[in-house]
């Protein structure tokens, strides 16, 4: 409890001193940043461009046009709509990169032949990605079932989401030592039994750390597709749309980038509790 | 009934290659169904190597090969053994008795039944009190135990096991070998045991295998005949005298067709091989 307590602590300390020091360098920092050759290292200080943490906060509160409904549900709104598509591409992805792990363990060949591809598939530029993977979407239905944009998002977010848990996975698999490979080689058990007796439950300790990337890597991928097929409705879009707001509404944009960055915890906190709900399951069952 | 014959049995690792090793050659070896069968010889000489090719992990170079009347594969897919490593081998995300469950599990064998035997087996080793530990939270000793206590768990007709009580205390050892026997005995089980102790190979054992390296080999058999053991056995002069023989033989130099009195008794409980 007490170590829950000092997590919550630390969390909210951290955020304080983020707040501090962008109050800080505003106090100090040049309003037209300070430039070096022509490029400019630190970045300009004044209101339009840093506004006030408590300005940000506040315009959470007013409405996001006059007359309209607060930010704050706005970007809720815009959160959830984006968390669909990275919960499916989350889920596609990891269950993709679950089954692309157990046929490179099982086949040596697979894994020589497809690993390379799958690092390659990450060095593919999303932004060259997306509009293809959108215009592919564009002739698909799934049965009666159009496709909508926000499946193409998801489709990019589960590229990005399925790599950290094939090779994490990969790694896990090839984990056991060769002496409960042989125990189970003993008990007559063949590859199905040893994979779920031995191969899946010794991965775990991969599993987790894999499926975190997969969640960041899939918010990102959400994000970045949402604006790069310009698909409405997600906080992707709700980012490009305020940034243009930005000279008139500085603090409107920030709002929005709060809300992406939440997006992003909030995944990576289903992913912890999801871990803490499996080792907890794991001591009771006895 | 042979419950394990080897005739003219090779292994080289590696073969053709720089690093080629001949693990064994030549190895004529039955094992009568009931019958405890030691191989004790130096670091190297191949009885972990032996020990694998009965158990179809590894297949023979040379030679043939049956357990239970079948070929070793056979054999192993009808899971006619219970095998205990030189190392415990735990799955270290389940409790110690789920450990043991493990092979009960993969036979189809009940809940109820599982955990009964395991519990029970769990006892013998004396472990009843951390079926619920994980392996992690037991000493090197413990997790040899509960090793033990998982290869016996399925009453196997046969029983391979390397090493099992090297990593235990002198009182534990002595139990777990009487207790070794008396299951044994009781469910007509062949054993073939690995181990680096003169004392224990000549308790235990009906033959005591004695091996040689470079290349490995059998080098002797040892018939020990001292009927049903008890605590008087380890004191006995036939005890003693199957000591000196074994490390005679261990030593190379052929014993003499009467062994002295004084010998024998020099003969202590400490003696190991290699
Ligand atoms: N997988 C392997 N690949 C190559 N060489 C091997 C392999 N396994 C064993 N050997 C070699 O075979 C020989 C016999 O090894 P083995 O493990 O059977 O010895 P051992 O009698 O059990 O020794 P110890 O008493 O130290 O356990 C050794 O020289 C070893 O280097
Ligand atoms: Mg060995």
């Amino acid at each position: 409890m007490t170590r829950r307590l000092r997590v919550v602590l630390g969390a909210l300390a951290a955020l304080l001193l983020g707040a501090l020091l962008w109050e800080g360098y505003k106090a100090v920092g040049s309003d037209n940043g300070a430039s070096l050759f022509g490029v400019r290292v630190l970045p300009r200080a004044d209101d339009s461009a840093m506004p006030h943490v408590l300005d940000i906060l506040k315009r959470f509160g007013q409405p996001e046009l006059a007359g309209g409904d607060p930010i704050w549900l706005v970007v809720l709104d815009a959160c959830l709509f984006t968390l669909r598509s990275v919960a499916v591409g989350f889920g596609v992805g990891a269950l993709i990169g679950l089954l692309l792990a157990i046929v490179m363990q099982r086949f040596r060949v697979v894994e020589r032949g497809l690993l390379p591809y799958v690092i390659l598939s990450q060095t593919v530029p999303l932004i060259a990605l997306a509009p293809v993977i959108a215009g592919w979407g564009g002739k698909l239905s799934l049965g009666s079932y159009p496709w909508q944009p926000w499946m193409s998002v998801a489709t990019i977010a589960a590229y990005l989401a399925f790599f950290p848990v094939a090779v994490g996975m990969l790694r896990g698999l090839h984990s056991p030592a060769a002496i409960a490979e042989e125990l189970m080689h003993s008990y007559a058990a063949g590859w199905w039994r040893t994979l779920v007796k031995l191969r899946l439950p010794a991965s775990t300790p991969y599993l987790f750390p894999a499926l975190r990337l997969a969640g960041a890597a899939a918010v990102v991928g959400a994000v970045v597709g949402e604006i790069s097929t310009g698909t409405r409705g997600g906080i992707g879009r709700l980012v490009i749309e305020y940034s243009r707001e930005a000279t008139g509404d500085p603090a409107k944009v920030y709002t929005a980038m709060i809300g992406a960055a939440l997006l992003g915890l909030a995944v990576a906190a289903l992913v912890g509790a999801a871990e803490f709900l499996l080792n907890r399951r794991r001591r009771v069952l006895v | 009934m042979t419950a394990v014959a080897l005739s003219g049995v090779g292994k080289v690792f590696n073969a053709g290659r720089a690093d080629q090793v001949v693990a064994l050659t030549g190895v004529d070896l039955t094992v009568d169904s009931g019958q405890f069968v030691s191989l004790i010889g130096p670091s190297g000489c191949g009885k972990s190597t032996l020990l694998r090719l009965v158990a179809d992990l590894i297949q023979p170079t040379s030679g043939t090969l049956t357990v239970a009347g079948k070929p070793a594969r056979k054999a192993r897919l009808d899971q006619e053994y219970g095998i205990a490593f030189q190392q415990a081998g735990l799955f270290e995300w389940r409790t110690v008795l789920r450990n043991v469950e493990l092979p009960l599990e993969l036979r189809g064998t009940g809940r109820r039944e599982r955990k009964r035997r395991a519990e029970e087996m769990l006892e013998l080793v004396g472990l009843a009190d951390f079926t619920g530990h994980y392996p992690a939270q037991l000493s090197g000793g413990m997790q040899q135990r509960v090793a033990i206590a998982r290869a016996l768990a399925v009453h196997p007709l046969l029983l391979l096991m390397d090493e099992p009580f090297g990593a235990l205390d002198e009182m534990t050892r002595e139990r777990l070998q009487d207790e070794l026997l008396r299951i044994c005995a009781q469910t007509g089980t062949s054993t073939i045991f690995v181990t680096h102790s003169i004392p224990e190979a000549v308790y235990l054992s009906d033959r005591v295998v004695v091996m040689s390296p470079r290349p490995g080999r059998i080098t002797d058999v040892i018939e020990i005949d001292l009927g049903p053991r008890s605590e008087a056995t380890r004191q006995s002069a036939g005890f003693f005298a199957g000591i000196t023989k074994v490390r005679r033989a261990l030593r190379g130099t052929p014993a003499p067709t009467s062994s002295s009195p004084s010998a024998s008794s020099s003969a202590s409980a400490e003696v190991t091989a290699s």
